[in-house]
């Protein structure tokens, strides 16, 4: 059996209904899962024996506009032993934008969520010290919003004053 | 035979406080490396000794504000960075200068966004800008020379007014 089936084959054991959307395009594996289960499914990936994704790559974004379930977080997770990667999903709803935190899982993902709630404001449940990364503390809005526009708004963000 | 020829054939000229003192200062201006992006980098290539930034008494770069005549700011400036930006500017001594090297300290160059400062002379009293994506070394050298030119105008007493050390005002 090919390692792509035999993840896909024990998410869905292990999971069922919780496994929303399985997409395998350009031999890339993305599995959808329902934002709830994240936790126990990440602690199933990086712990099973076979599986052993034990590296976190990346935690970001997208922010759809106007679906329903407006953002959808994405997970990039590695398999050292089986050198696999694989794409995690969960969409949520925007009101309000929440998830649990995986970085008590995979503490690399803590500055990553970080960034994922500066730039979305997607609040991660539980999460050690959600601070923005990018943006000074104390500015109101979330750059990578799409409703935010490109030149940002004006007296948003503090200047010194003129000499 | 006047004074002044008998003086040049014993070893000394005669002269201005103002003229000395200035041509003192043209020629040892000390550059503070605000190197924030890749600008620094050519910063750097003209310090080195193909195009030799010392031929004209700038090679000193010190990383101490409190010893720095001339900021060279060479990098995009975020408005988060401005604040810090003001901050080193805030420490150096007077009599001082600031060169805005390349197009993104100049205007913000191609960085047209939410998070950078359109220009630092909303914050800086700049006095030479500098064009390029980054400037070439011989165009930062050139910039180095206009401070020098502009330097060379100046009066001992343009300066004595002037407070050491402003205070930080920040809300930072």
């Amino acid at each position: 059996m090919e390692f792509k089936e035999l993840v896909v084959e024990k998410l869905k054991k292990n999971f069922g209904e919780s496994v929303k959307e399985v997409s395998d395009f350009r031999n890339d594996l993305s599995v959808t899962i329902d934002s709830n289960k994240i936790i126990d499914v990440a602690k199933f990936l990086k712990e099973d024996s076979e599986l052993e994704f034990v590296m976190c790559k990346d935690v970001t974004a997208i922010d759809w506009a106007t679906r329903k379930n407006r953002f959808t977080v994405v997970y990039h997770v590695y398999s050292y032993k089986n050198n696999f990667t694989l794409r995690l999903k969960s969409n949520i709803t925007e009101d309000p934008p929440r998830i649990d935190t995986v970085s008590s899982i995979w503490p690399s993902a803590n500055w990553y969520e970080r960034e994922t709630f500066d730039m979305y404001g997607i609040t991660f449940n539980n999460h050690p010290d959600l601070r923005r990364m990018y943006m000074p503390e104390g500015f109101q809005y979330h750059p990578l919003r799409k409703e935010f526009p490109v030149l940002g708004i004006p007296g948003s963000l503090p200047l010194p004053e003129k000499i | 035979m006047g004074l002044e020829a008998k003086l040049q054939q014993d070893g000394f000229i005669t002269t201005t406080l103002d003229a000395i003192i200035s041509w003192a200062r043209k020629s040892s201006v000390w550059p503070m490396p605000m190197g924030i992006s890749c600008c620094a980098i050519e910063m750097i290539a003209a310090a080195d000794p193909k195009y030799d930034l010392a031929r004209f008494g700038s090679e000193v770069m010190r990383f101490t504000p409190r010893q720095c005549d001339l900021m060279i700011v060479a990098g995009t400036v975020t408005y988060k960075m401005a604040q810090v930006v003001r901050r080193i500017y805030d420490q150096m001594p007077e009599p001082k200068w600031v060169i805005a090297m390349g197009a993104c300290t100049s205007s913000g160059g191609m960085y047209r966004s939410y998070s950078v400062v359109q220009g630092i002379d909303q914050f800086l009293p700049v006095d030479v800008y500098t064009a390029g994506c980054p400037p070439r070394p011989e165009n930062l050298i050139n910039a180095v020379m206009t401070i020098q030119q502009k330097i060379s105008k100046t009066k001992a007493r343009d300066f004595q007014d002037k407070p050491i050390i402003e205070p930080v005002t920040s809300n930072n």
